[in-house]
Order: C-alpha cells, then structure tokens, then sequence
C-alpha cells in the first residue's frame, strides 16, 4: 500500500494527472451548477467554470514535460527552438478562448438583469410563462 | 518540473477544487462570485506553472478582475441572496 502511495506520488507519474484530474474536476462542477442550479446567477458562473476546464484541459495537453515558455531569447535562439520550448498553438487559442468567455459571460448576464427587471426574481422555477 | 513545484501544483487544484465546492454550496451568491475569483487566480498560477505566461497574465486580468467586477455589478442591480 505504501509502496503503491510511493509510486503514485513519485513525480513521473503525478506530473500531468494533477492538471488533467483538475480540470476534469472542474468542467463537471461547472456541469452540476448548470443542470442542477436554480438561479440564473449560479447558472452563469457555472458556464465560466466550464470554460477554465476546458482551457486548463488544452493547456495540459500543450505541456511537454522539462520544456521553457515559447519566448524566445538569445540562449533559445542558439540551438533549435522547436526542441527546448512547449507547444504555443494551445495557448495561443486558449488566450483567444478566455477573451471570447468574457464576452459569453456578459451576454449571459445581460440576459439575467433583463429577465430580472421583467420577472422580478431569479429562480428559474418560478419563470411560469416563456412568452416574451 | 521539480517535485516542489508538482507538490505546490497538487495543493494548487485542491485549494482550486475545495473553492468550486464553496461556490456550489454557498447560498450567498457574493461569497460565490468571491469563491469563482479566487478559483480563476489559482487557474491563473497552474497555467504559469505549466509555462503559459502570457495565458496567465491574461486569466488573471481578464478572468479573475473583469468577470468578477461585471458579476458584482449584476448582483448589486439584481438581488444577493439566492432563495429556494
């Protein structure tokens, strides 16, 4: 047992569970809050912890183990950088992606203030008619 | 990676997971919007452990202070308790 909490803690093996076990976590939180919730508040931030699953997912996935930042300097610039340096497509879409939940999250919460002002409360259970 | 920095990461998603479960189960909705910053500030150092700069100065800014400021202007034009 101990050797099985060894082997399980020694770092080859912990290195990308911790990150893929984490935003896996993290996307299905985000999936209860949006199934299960009732207020329209809880809902949004539910959507944004979906969201940083999702980007904490391909960022993880972008990591090679052992490797620097894709920013290059002079020392990166002697050998091949290609070698030394982790895959910047992923965090390049992924900086992209974080822009593009801001913008999804005050959409959402426009909508929110606007079914506040027109029923007067936030709880998805009593919006009886969806007739705008 | 240096076992040091695995050991911090690993103690990074648990202080990440145990505040989604605050925010889960609170039923102030600002303890809440409180809970996902801080949530969204440690995302912002597990991308910088996993040597994303440039994706960590953008959660941190973008997705730790603007989400949360537009969060606290909707509660405070809504309401800031959640009734069930």
């Amino acid at each position: 047992m101990s050797e099985a909490i060894k082997t399980f803690f020694s770092p080859s093996v912990l290195g990308p569970e911790i990150f893929y076990g984490s935003s896996v976590a993290l996307f299905l939180i985000g999936l209860y809050m949006v199934l299960v919730k009732k207020n329209l508040v809880k809902i949004a931030i539910g959507l944004t912890f979906i969201e940083s699953g999702v980007n904490l997912f391909l960022i993880s996935i972008g990591y090679v183990w052992g490797k620097t930042a894709p920013i290059l300097n002079k020392t990166l610039m002697m050998g091949t950088p290609s070698k030394e340096v982790v895959d910047p497509v992923p965090q390049a879409l992924v900086l992209t992606a974080i822009v593009i939940g801001v913008a999804v999250t005050a959409m959402a919460l426009s909508i929110v203030i606007v079914i506040h002002d027109k029923y007067g409360t936030l709880n998805i259970s009593k919006i009886k008619e969806l007739k705008w | 990676m240096a076992p040091f920095v695995l050991y911090l990461s690993l103690a990074l998603a648990i202080l990440m997971i145990v505040g989604a479960i605050v925010v889960v189960v609170t039923k102030d909705l600002l303890v809440a919007v409180i809970a996902s910053a801080v949530v969204d500030l440690v995302l912002a150092i597990l991308f910088y452990i996993l040597q994303a700069p440039d994706v960590a100065i953008t959660q941190a800014a973008i997705g730790a202070g603007l989400t949360t400021a537009i969060f606290v202007v909707v509660l405070r034009k809504t309401e800031r308790f959640e009734d069930d």
